[in-house]
């Protein structure tokens, strides 16, 4: 199969949908997109990128090491992402030195996690085809166990984001406030990470390891760039790593180079665009 | 071990590229600019790729891109506010440009394949030649005295800004010329312990410094010792192990000296307060 563009844009979308694995990939795709575009918002708006960014990578020795010792690749997605939350968690809640040593715990999970991934990679060299998939991700060969469980887990996620919705951005803002208030700033700290941990394991079956970022700050941070109301915020967000997800994956069906240049390529042309119409 | 040559190339690079990044990183963790440093890690990875795409020596891919980006972050990082999440895209962008140049590879008829991705994401210190090897070490050595040099500017310019511009220090000159040694530190190592894991090397060493001791000096040189250790004894393990690659071994050892350095700390101010 070798799909090329025809002058029909309708014949062209129809095309699109005739493959089981197209339609799966739309699917998760959609579920990813809004999920990441959710807890992506908070987690601009909180400046966690850099711990974000390294349970992103988390994911990469956990499918490793799961498919090293035989258990199904995803649990191993959520198992070490919401480990890695919780030793982040752990650490941070023991500092008194300021910032600079916080994102150097940070890092050296991000890294030991990265070379336990590679010595996993290394000791079952055969078992696990490809190195680049795992970092950058394929939208080909998504079942439809995978999408059932993706809805679940973003359908979860969402739901308890949705209860936590008006504490968390209030301590965000404002922590003492919070505090003062009795909200539970520590729990909601925890919860948040986790929470941030089953997003990023969710997208980085979709995109790899290492482009989560382009669902998960991109449309928030171009949102952010545009308004500052929560709700239109929160919806700008999603509206954008939508258009995101199903262009990247609309163009990626019709060329031979993989997905993750153009979702990733779409998402830093959405926020250079906001980041535009900001200025003038 | 060390009748090997490609024992002793590996250690002569590792030593001073170790020393290298463990006095930049306890700069780079003093300044809170870890997440730039990830950013440009990443970079280095682009840069390799696309130099073999294009042709060119690797080194000069590396080293050309990662000066470009540290560059570009600092022109772009003063606003303060949209920091984190710009380098976030900027990045994220910059990595799917990486996987299109795989791509494009994967498929020209120069034949690259899997391996040299895999060796630029995950280092192969071993495989280097003499040549490159003290290549390597001169411009670690080179990075580590140019650092050393602007100790004292550099310290002031981070602690207090508004002391050093009133002596006349240039913050935003010696903010960028900081960014582009960090990029430098980064091109050179990505060969030794590939672009993913070098992070490690730059965070580990000087978190544990920091967290053992407040003062520069001593932090400085403790960062470094560490660094060094941790180089040495990741690739002795990595030699007598041989399943384990020479990076993971190294970064391990770094990890946890860092692990044992936070322990360390806690109980001393637990015992001194």
């Amino acid at each position: 199969m070798n799909p090329t563009l025809s002058p029909n844009p309708i014949a062209d979308l129809n095309a699109l949908f005739t493959f089981p694995f197209m339609v799966n990939a739309l699917e998760a795709g959609t579920i990813v997109a809004v999920l990441a575009a959710v807890v992506g918002w908070y987690m601009v708006l909180r400046r966690q990128s850099f711990a974000g960014h390294t349970l992103a990578v988390m994911a990469f020795p956990g499918a490793a090491g799961a498919s090293l010792i035989g258990l199904p690749t995803t649990l191993g997605y959520y198992l070490a992402c919401g480990g890695a939350a919780l030793f982040m968690r752990g650490a941070r809640g023991s500092l008194r030195r300021g910032p600079g040593t916080e994102t150097a715990t940070i890092a050296t999970v991000q890294t030991v996690g990265l070379a336990a991934g590679f010595l996993f990679l290394s000791l079952g060299n055969s078992v696990l085809g490809g190195t680049e998939t795992l970092l950058f991700g394929t939208f080909l060969g998504v079942s439809r166990g995978q999408v059932l469980a993706l809805l679940i887990v973003a359908l979860t996620a969402i739901a308890l984001t949705a209860i936590a919705a008006r504490p968390l951005l209030l301590e965000t803002i404002d922590p003492e406030a919070a505090r003062a208030r009795g909200v539970p700033v520590a729990l909601l700290d925890a919860g948040f990470l986790l929470l941030l941990a089953a997003a990023v394991a969710a997208t980085s079956q979709i995109t790899g390891a290492l482009l989560v970022f382009a669902l998960l700050v991109a449309p928030a941070a171009a949102a952010q760039q545009v308004t500052t109301r929560p709700g239109v915020g929160l919806a700008l967000s999603v509206a954008f790593a939508l258009v995101i997800v199903w262009l990247g994956l609309g163009i990626a069906y019709f060329s031979t180079y993989p997905v993750g240049f153009y979702v990733t390529s779409i998402a830093f042309a959405v926020y250079v665009i906001a980041r535009l119409t900001r200025r003038g | 071990m060390f009748a090997h040559d490609f024992v002793r190339n590996a250690y002569l690079a590792g030593t001073f590229i170790a020393l290298a990044c463990g006095i930049t990183g306890w700069f780079v963790v003093l300044r809170g600019q870890l997440f730039a440093g990830d950013a440009l890690t990443h970079v280095a990875f682009v840069g390799a790729i696309a130099a073999a795409v294009l042709g060119f020596d690797e080194r000069v891919g590396l080293f050309a891109l990662t000066v470009l980006v540290a560059c570009v972050m600092a022109a772009l990082g003063q606003r303060g506010q949209a920091d984190d999440a710009m380098i976030g895209t900027v990045f994220a962008w910059i990595l799917g440009v990486g996987v299109f140049l795989l791509a494009v590879l994967a498929t020209s008829a120069s034949g690259g394949n899997g391996v040299s991705a895999a060796n630029t994401l995950f280092g192969s210190i071993y495989a280097l030649t003499p040549g490159g090897s003290r290549l390597a070490a001169a411009i670690g050595l080179a990075v580590a005295l140019a650092v050393l040099l602007a100790v004292r500017p550099l310290l002031l310019a981070t602690l207090d800004a508004e002391l050093a511009s009133l002596r006349g220090i240039p913050a935003k000159g010696l903010a960028l010329a900081f960014l582009v040694v960090v990029a430098l530190v980064t091109a050179e190592s990505t060969q030794a312990v590939g672009a993913l894991l070098l992070l490690g090397l730059l965070a580990a060493p000087a978190g544990a410094a920091h967290r053992l001791t407040a003062r520069p000096y001593r932090g400085l040189a403790l960062s470094a010792l560490i660094a060094v250790l941790a180089m040495w004894i990741g690739l002795a393990l990595s030699y007598q192990i041989a399943s384990l690659p020479p990076s993971s071994a190294i970064i391990g050892v770094a990890g946890a000296g860092y692990a044992a350095a936070s322990v360390l700390g806690r109980l001393r101010s637990r015992y001194t307060a």
